[in-house]
């Protein structure tokens, strides 16, 4: 096996059997190796990554930042649109109802001219009307009258009397007055 | 320990040859020099790669709204950024270059190393030694620097009593030290015995003869639920490994209890 011929060599050669960690022969190669690979990585880390990455990192930060203003300020915008629109919108009620109610007045206004017109119209119709109707009692009564007369004197004339035209029209205006009122 | 057990199954434990050191060129056992190309140089530079796919390759196009690699490279900077920052201040920030570097590192050499055939350089200690007391060089004298010799009252606990104050400097003095020791060998330690206990259920998933249908199914399953705590690990100690740096940094930076 050559593993094993190999350890055999090792061991034959000087190579401590047991642990590897141990063996000084090889501390300085090793030491050696280490201190170049820690100053390539921190060569490396210092001038190219580490500035990189903080740079990334930054950038992001700014955008983040940038952003997040850009957004605020936009909302402070809509905000205040708002504001704007609600404040018209205010204004626009408000001045619909003082037109309300400035037409409202106005046709008040036109209706009470117009109703205290049609009222004083209406008591010159009444005051015609009553009158007419006190012309028309007026104009009946004589007519009565004059109906009476007439029958009375034919009724006298047919019972076979005869009668004066002057007494008649006394008779008649007599019962006129103790029937009608 | 490598070659100490085969039986006429064909059992075979080598559970660490995964983190033998060797040249990748030539002959096993050729002398490894300082310079020599190792199975390590390779897996270094495989890390150096993933570093560079996982945060340089990914954010190329630096979109605004980001494609889901960019998102893990923002989302990997993001989580160390904010780790050093709240645990050592605005003013610890300008050590996060390194600090990222450290978890980057960590957590791809950690990753990498779960790929069968892999070598784990974190389970190494003489790697993470290298990070562990660089940290603890780099921040005590960053701590003098920056406060003077008032670094000192880091172990003068000037909330306890004054008789208890020696003693307690005594041994705050004596775990600042051993900080760097524990800094290390906690990642290495975890990475090395997570790996050793795959390959010793991989080893027991290869038995053949009278047992085999007991043992190898068992072993198997072992293998995946080990593997899934080891990718938990993999990322828990890198996290870790980078939070109890920052912590040793706010020490250095604002060493007043």
């Amino acid at each position: 096996m050559a593993n094993k011929t190999n350890v055999a060599g090792e061991v034959a050669l000087g190579v401590p059997p047991g642990m590897p960690q141990l063996d000084l022969g090889t501390f300085d190669n090793q030491i050696f190796w280490l201190l170049i690979t820690l100053v390539v990585i921190y060569l490396v880390l210092s001038r190219v990554a580490l500035p990189r990455i903080a740079a990334i990192l930054a950038e992001r930060h700014g955008t983040i930042t940038n952003d997040v203003a850009a957004a605020e300020e936009l909302k402070a915008r809509a905000e205040s649109a708002a504001a704007v629109h609600e404040k018209a919108l205010v204004d626009a009620r408000a001045e619909a109802q003082r037109i309300a109610a400035e037409t409202k007045k106005v046709i008040q206004a036109e209706l009470e001219t117009a109703i205290a017109k049609a009222d004083i119209k209406i008591a010159a119709r009444t005051a015609e009307s009553e009158k007419i109707i006190v012309d028309i009692r007026a104009g009946s009564m004589d007519a009565v009258t004059e109906v009476a007369k007439d029958t009375a004197k034919e009724i006298v004339k047919m019972m076979g009397g005869k009668a004066d035209a002057r007494s008649i029209k006394l008779a008649v205006s007599a019962e006129m007055k103790g029937s009608a009122r | 320990m490598a070659n100490e057990e085969q039986n006429s199954d064909g059992l075979e434990f080598h559970p660490m040859d995964q983190f033998i050191v060797k040249p990748l060129f030539g002959e096993i056992g050729d002398p490894v020099h300082i310079y020599t190309v190792t199975n390590v140089t390779l897996w270094l530079a495989i890390t150096v790669l993933a570093v560079i796919g996982l945060l340089v390759m990914t954010t190329t196009k630096r979109s605004v709204i980001p494609s889901r690699g960019q998102a893990v490279a923002e989302m990997a900077y993001g989580f160390v950024y904010k780790m050093v920052e709240d645990v050592t201040g605005k003013d610890g920030v300008k050590y996060f270059p390194y600090i990222m570097t450290l978890f980057v590192f960590i957590l791809c050499a950690n990753f990498l190393g779960l790929i069968p055939m892999a070598f784990t350089t974190t389970s190494h200690i003489a790697v993470t030694a290298v990070m562990g007391f660089g940290v603890f060089f780099a921040v005590t004298i960053l701590g003098f620097l920056k406060n003077g010799s008032s670094f000192l009252s880091l172990f003068w606990v000037s909330s306890a009593p004054l008789a208890l104050r020696p003693i307690l400097a005594i041994i705050e003095l004596i775990s600042y030290f051993v900080r760097p020791v524990s800094h290390s060998i906690r990642l290495a330690g975890n990475m090395m015995a997570g790996h050793a206990v795959l390959k010793v259920f991989a080893g027991f998933a290869q038995v053949s003869g009278g047992m085999a249908l007991l043992i190898v199914p068992v072993s198997i399953l072992g293998v995946v639920a080990v593997y899934a705590l080891e990718v938990l690990v993999s990322f828990i100690q890198a996290y870790v490994f980078t939070i109890l740096t920052c912590v040793y940094l706010k020490d250095a930076l604002h060493p007043h209890h």
